[in-house]
């Protein structure tokens, strides 16, 4: 899985992986390689190009690839498949050449395996007696939509660690803690993240695995949370997913074709700064533990005031249609939606990407679910932050969620083409 | 050892390897024309013809020594093609085998132990030679001889402990349990390619069946290890059990030198050694009365650097590299052992680690984030060493 073992020629030798997959994955790949590289030159309009497939025919498209080289990351503004696995990653080497190492193999994995081909030499191969580089659970499946995305914590920036502190961003630090916040801290942090969306969870856990693989003996994984179901979309066509409250939440929702919001509330522009950021953004993670078992005992009308929207429709309070603009004054003051609600933040915005989650029991015979909420935003002192201290101050939902970890990432622009790689703009 | 019983094994061995050998030294006709004499003392071993035709070979022992002797014909690479055990002082034996033709070894074992003394012969002419790379031969027999030597170290070490049991003794039953193992957490794959040895010694109370009672089918040294620190008492079924570790540990000793080890076995058998330390040593679920899971896991990660450095000369060569990362990552990670030793470090043969119960969450993290990037690339090495 090093380079030195599989030369970086043989690792992209499509014709090996390419047999391996059926011949639907050969021809989504050839199909989207051309958009992929045209992409590249196009700043926003990449993502809209390949949004606008996703809107038109979401379900027949499951399965298919989507673009991994860009100006921005995939998996940010792109269509939310259905099923997660995010793990945050301690860099255990403390060798820059050897995180500069790692990137550039998971860069040449990732650009595999969203492509829908297996990681190095393949799956079943190419001798006996040793283990191949692919552990093969995704031979036979199709891309499924699968986007990873990765970014940087602030622990990464840290003095004496890999001489970057002078490039950490003003915006990265790590969040203050919030009034109710229950951190754990063997689920909060990390010094790199790595987010996978994909249509199918094998596909979407297989990545992850095969990251965590090619990264042993440089980054060990931290934390990692599987995700079952959107809970947010960025396709506003598309029906809005309910959260594990049984409401929809997020209607809202920044949408992927909205370049315009996307350049303001999403994107770090270059004026922002620090230049390597251009084009990327910061991401929020919080796992949100939900009461499940007493807010099923929550009268109907106290829920729907909590939320400040109709259940069934998910229509605001006094409103038809779930779309209708809400009128904020006829929900109650500590409703979710009123406070969450840009017109209550000064007009922050921030694209939100959460699954919900059910990781069994708890001992006590109570499901552990919730929302593994994510937030993408162009700066966490002007998205995450002042909402969520509204709402942790506030919030009627408090009651029965509790936030029990967090993290903070900058996210790096796209890879450009074949030869860029994860973080080439910090590290060059 | 039974004569009757080791024909067997050879019989087998020879039909599963597919090699035209059946070594048995009982059936032999007495020793006639072109038999090879071999001629052992305590310090030599003499043969008549160090070339011979492949086919039926023939050796005529003879013990001129005091001590009692074995001769062994061996593979390059260590392997035993037939053998004869018990032969006593001043005694006549007498040892067939069918060859092929290639390289092998007559070895004289005085005193049964041992490297024992070795004189290089060829069996000429038909059929055709095996192609061999001698720097792999050299590499899996000097393994052998280390896996026969951790045996050979191991016994008397566990008889100390088997002693101490059988005297009631619990606190030096308990000091010298752990170290009695060092040598077979060493070499543990060696053995468990036995099949029928480690469950006997080496299983933990949660590996019985449905049905089977702990009290008569659990044997070994963590029975005894639950005995002396749950119960904290020595009963008699355990100083029975005593016995039988030592009578099944022999066992183990005796039959090392039969065992199936390839370049690429060995290679595994490292992976396989930090396998161990990954699911039962990280987790303490190993030693998880008396908690001594960091001496085995040091015995583990040792016998891994074993076969490691025996096999790095032909992996450099292939992959240097792997060989790079892999000196890397076993420095790593005996550095971090070393950490929790309770010894000055200074006696490198003194095993005092701390007790894992005391050993923290993040701590074993951090244990486990170092085995995984040693296994890792170890899990390379098979492949650098078949090329």
């Amino acid at each position: 899985m090093t380079p030195e073992q599989a030369p970086e020629q043989e690792r992209r030798e499509p014709a090996r992986a390419a047999g391996e997959r059926p011949a639907v994955a050969r021809r989504s790949l050839l199909g989207w390689g051309g958009a992929g590289l045209a992409l590249g030159a196009v700043a926003a309009g990449g993502t809209a190009t390949a949004l606008h497939n996703d809107s038109a025919d979401a379900a027949s498209d499951a399965g298919r690839a989507v673009p991994f080289h860009g100006a921005h990351q995939a998996g940010i503004a792109t269509a939310v498949p259905d099923r997660l696995h995010f793990a945050a990653f301690d860099v255990t080497t403390e060798d820059r050449a050897e995180l500069i190492q790692l990137l550039k193999d998971w860069t040449a994995a990732a650009a595999r395996m969203t492509a829908g081909h297996a990681v190095g030499e393949g799956a079943f191969g190419p001798i006996p007696e040793s283990p191949p580089d692919d552990t093969g659970e995704a031979a036979g499946l199709k891309p499924s939509r699968l986007t990873l995305t990765i970014g940087f914590g602030p622990s990464l920036f840290d003095k004496d660690r890999f001489g970057l502190h002078e490039q950490q961003p003003e915006a990265l630090v790590d969040l203050p803690s919030f009034p109710g916040d229950k951190l754990e801290k063997a689920r909060s942090g990390g010094d790199l993240c790595v987010q996978a969306c994909a249509d199918d969870p094998q596909v979407a856990v297989h990545a992850i695995r095969n990251l965590a693989r090619i990264g042993f003996g440089k980054a060990a994984i931290r934390w990692s949370q599987l995700g079952f179901g959107k809970t947010s979309s960025t396709t506003p066509d598309a029906q809005t997913p309910r959260n594990m409250f049984g409401f929809k939440d997020g209607t809202r929702n920044i949408s992927g074709t909205d370049t315009k919001a996307l350049d303001e509330h999403v994107w770090v522009a270059e004026k922002d700064g620090p230049q390597w950021l251009a084009g990327g953004s910061y991401l929020v993670a919080r796992r949100i533990r939900m009461h499940i078992e007493t807010w099923d005992r929550t009268s109907l009308k106290e829920q729907e005031d909590i939320f400040g929207r109709d259940k069934r429709k998910g229509a605001p309070v006094g409103k038809a249609k779930e779309h209708d603009e809400p009128f904020l004054k006829a929900m109650l003051p500590t409703s979710h939606v009123r406070l969450a609600h840009p017109d209550s933040n000064n007009g922050a915005r921030i694209l939100r990407r959460g699954y919900s989650f059910t990781d069994g029991t708890d001992g006590l015979g109570r499901l552990d679910a919730g929302l593994f909420f994510l937030a993408y935003q162009r700066d966490v002192r002007r998205g995450f932050i002042p909402i969520q201290r509204k709402l942790a101050r506030n919030d009627a939902l408090n009651e029965y969620i509790q936030h029990v970890g967090s993290a903070v990432f900058a996210i790096p622009p796209g890879v450009r083409d074949e030869d860029d790689w994860w973080g080439r703009e910090l590290f060059s | 050892m039974r004569p009757v019983r080791l024909c067997a094994v050879s019989a087998t061995l020879a039909a599963i390897s597919l090699v035209a050998v059946s070594g048995c030294a009982e059936k032999a006709d007495a020793g006639g024309e072109g038999a090879i004499k071999v001629t052992a003392t305590d310090d030599s071993c003499e043969v008549s013809k160090k070339k011979f035709p492949a086919g039926h070979v023939q050796l005529a022992v003879e013990n001129k020594g005091s001590k009692v002797n074995e001769v062994y014909i061996l593979y390059p690479d260590g392997r035993i093609v037939t053998e004869r055990e018990n032969i006593g002082a001043g005694t006549k034996a007498k040892v067939t085998a069918e060859i092929k033709a290639g390289e092998y070894e007559i070895a004289c074992k005085p005193g049964m132990k041992g490297h024992g003394i070795r004189q290089k012969v060829e069996a000429t002419g038909g059929g055709k030679t095996a192609e061999r790379d001698p720097k792999l031969d050299a590499a899996v027999a000097a393994y052998r001889d280390y896996t026969l030597q951790q045996a050979e170290q191991t016994l008397p070490k566990a008889k100390k402990f088997a002693e101490a049991v059988k005297a009631g003794d619990l606190d030096k039953a308990k000091k010298l349990y752990a170290p009695s193992r060092i040598g077979w957490e060493r070499t543990e794959p060696v053995a468990e390619s036995f099949g029928d040895i480690d469950p006997k010694v080496d299983l933990r109370e949660d590996g019985l069946e449905d049905g089977q009672d702990p009290k008569k089918d659990w044997t070994g040294w963590h029975r005894l290890e639950k005995s002396l620190w749950k119960t904290e008492k020595i009963t008699a079924a355990d100083k029975k059990l005593a016995d039988k570790l030592i009578k099944d540990l022999t066992d183990w000793k005796d039959r090392v030198g039969k065992a199936e080890i390839t370049p690429t076995s060995m290679a595994n058998g490292a992976k396989e050694l930090l396998d161990e330390v990954a699911t039962g040593k990280v987790t303490g679920e190993e030693e998880r009365y008396s908690h001594t899971d960091l001496v085995d896991f040091k015995a583990n990660v040792e016998g891994a650097q074993k076969s490691y450095s025996l096999l790095e000369p032909v992996a450099k060569k292939n992959d240097a590299a792997l060989v790079k990362e892999l000196d890397k990552q076993f420095s790593a990670l005996n550095k971090l052992l070393d950490k929790y030793r309770e010894d000055d470090g200074e006696d490198k043969d003194d095993y005092s680690f701390k007790s894992y119960d005391k050993v923290g969450k993040s701590e074993r993290k951090e244990l486990s984030d170092a085995v995984n990037a040693l296994a890792e690339p170890l899990s390379k090495l098979a492949a650098a060493v078949a090329k």
